[in-house]
């Protein structure tokens, strides 16, 4: 692989060919090198959003105003986080369902967003608005928060304060572990093997 | 359990318990979850699945050694309270020191806050994660028996009720179940546990499916009727291939457990609650 993705080493599992690390913000060449299936590092930026906040950055798009962070190049992770307690970055910081932020995708992609993070499937609509942007989703372990949260050294609120855990916040990452589930050519990892395994 | 005499227990007990069960059931999973993610392992036969359920132990171990809940969806917080008939609560309102437990434990425990207000209109935040979903129960006996499940919305959302006619019998009880199954697919943190709840009323399936997440895994129905199928629907469950996370392979759930209820003769409600692979709760009897 050339350009900013590095090949690490070999997992040899699950028919992913690397884990391939990725540094933010995402460039096309970076992200037109990544195939589904792919296990991939990231190290960087995460921006959170959640429902309210997707709301919220719609309005602002719709409204011509400015939004509180520069998106272009960037990811979004659809998660929120628990308190952190005293010493600590962050708290618990999973992945929450990407699918309820499904409408909110094609409006963002053309505003310059490059990178999702959640977990679960994404509608058609989605995966199109991927392809014709050039984009990537990736899912990382729904439910592993507390192993994830070892891959977040910072993490500040940039808006929404009085919204709490859907307040969006941006986080700090080294090598945040994720896999490729829609890749900017459009393919889906779960149509991938969501009958390899399945018995008649 | 005793009988015959009366026992006084202070609502600030209730409040104490449920403060401690919130910040446990987060952050201390269950020793038999830690064995089915520990039991699935062996099954699985998908690398990547297998790669993933041994992040999630992993996850179980590091929650417990940090004191960090296991899934930042921290959940909205039920709470069953099972007061033997025998207990004379005295100190004021219990459903006002319920709320006060889960208040002080989400703040206390760094949980997160996540119940809004009102369901419809503005969805503010309560910030204190109040009010709890709480059940009272009354049963035999002199104490109190508490147990906290902080409920995920991943997968409470991806739950579903039906009321079939009573001639879907068997079959149209199966293909339900493993239909709402199916149709979550990887969206709601699978390997799941299945909650089924049979019979009853409209509102009363859906709380046997819940009871039936909340039992300890490794526990079958009683009647070897409701044993077996509990058996055959989760076998029908992994031949979907879905898999850990719905990366594909043999291990979809975990456990699919039933419970039960009479209903009336042209009625069969049939509830599906699921629960991720972070199904959590825990216990205790004052």
């Amino acid at each position: 692989m050339t350009g900013d993705g590095v090949i690490v080493f070999a997992a040899g599992q699950g028919g992913s060919r690397l884990v391939v690390q990725i540094q933010t913000p995402l460039s096309d060449e970076v992200v037109l090198g990544l195939k589904a299936g792919d296990e991939v590092r990231i190290t960087g930026v995460l921006y959170t959003a959640r429902d309210a906040a997707h709301e919220k950055l719609k309005r602002l798009l719709l409204e011509g105003k400015e939004l509180p962070f520069d998106i272009r190049g960037q990811i979004i992770y659809y998660a929120g986080p628990t308190p952190a307690k005293p010493g600590r970055a962050v708290g618990a910081c999973g992945p929450t369902t990407s699918r309820r932020m499904d409408p909110y995708v094609p409006l963002l992609l053309a505003h310059g967003l490059k990178g999702m993070i959640g977990k679960g499937r994404r509608s058609a609509s989605v995966t199109q608005a991927i392809a014709q942007h050039h984009a990537v989703y990736m899912v990382t372990i729904g439910g592993a928060a507390a192993l994830l949260s070892r891959h977040i050294r910072k993490a500040e609120v940039v808006a929404y304060p009085e919204m709490g855990p859907e307040a969006i916040y941006k986080l700090t990452i080294e090598e945040f572990p994720a896999i490729v589930a829609t890749d900017a050519y459009g393919n889906d990892v779960f149509a991938q093997v969501s009958n390899s395994w399945r018995r008649p | 359990m005793g009988y015959g005499y009366l026992r006084e227990i202070s609502v600030d007990q209730v409040a104490e318990a449920v403060k401690r069960l919130c910040i446990e059931s987060n952050v201390k999973m269950p020793a038999e979850l830690s064995y089915a993610v520990a039991q699935a392992l062996e099954r699985e036969e998908s690398p990547a699945g297998r790669k993933i359920l041994k992040q999630i132990l992993e996850n179980h171990r590091i929650a417990a050694e940090e004191a960090i809940p296991a899934c930042q969806d921290t959940g909205i917080t039920l709470v069953f309270l099972e007061i033997g008939q025998d207990v004379h609560l005295i100190g004021g309102d219990l459903y006002d020191a319920v709320n006060r437990g889960v208040r002080a434990g989400y703040i206390e425990g760094y949980l997160r806050k996540s119940v809004v207000k009102d369901p419809l209109f503005q969805r503010e935040n309560s910030g204190d994660n109040t009010p709890a979903m709480t059940y009272v129960e009354i049963v035999p006996g002199n104490s109190i028996r508490i147990t906290v499940v902080p409920k995920g919305a991943g997968a409470e959302n991806a739950s579903a009720l039906r009321m079939l006619p009573p001639h879907a019998g068997l079959e149209g009880v199966k293909r339900f179940v493993v239909e709402t199954v199916e149709a979550a697919g990887p969206d709601a943190c699978p390997p799941y546990v299945v909650g089924v709840g049979i019979g009853g009323t409209f509102d009363r399936a859906p709380l046997l499916a819940k009871k039936a997440l909340v039992r300890p895994l490794g526990t079958r129905h009683g009647d070897p009727r409701y044993a077996v199928l509990e058996q055959e629907l989760l076998e029908e469950i992994n031949q979907l291939g879905i898999g850990p996370q719905g990366l594909g392979g043999r291990v979809t759930a975990f456990a699919v457990h039933v419970e039960t209820a009479p209903c009336h003769i042209a009625s069969l409600p049939v509830a599906v609650n699921l629960g991720c692979h972070v199904n959590r709760a825990a216990r205790v009897t004052l």
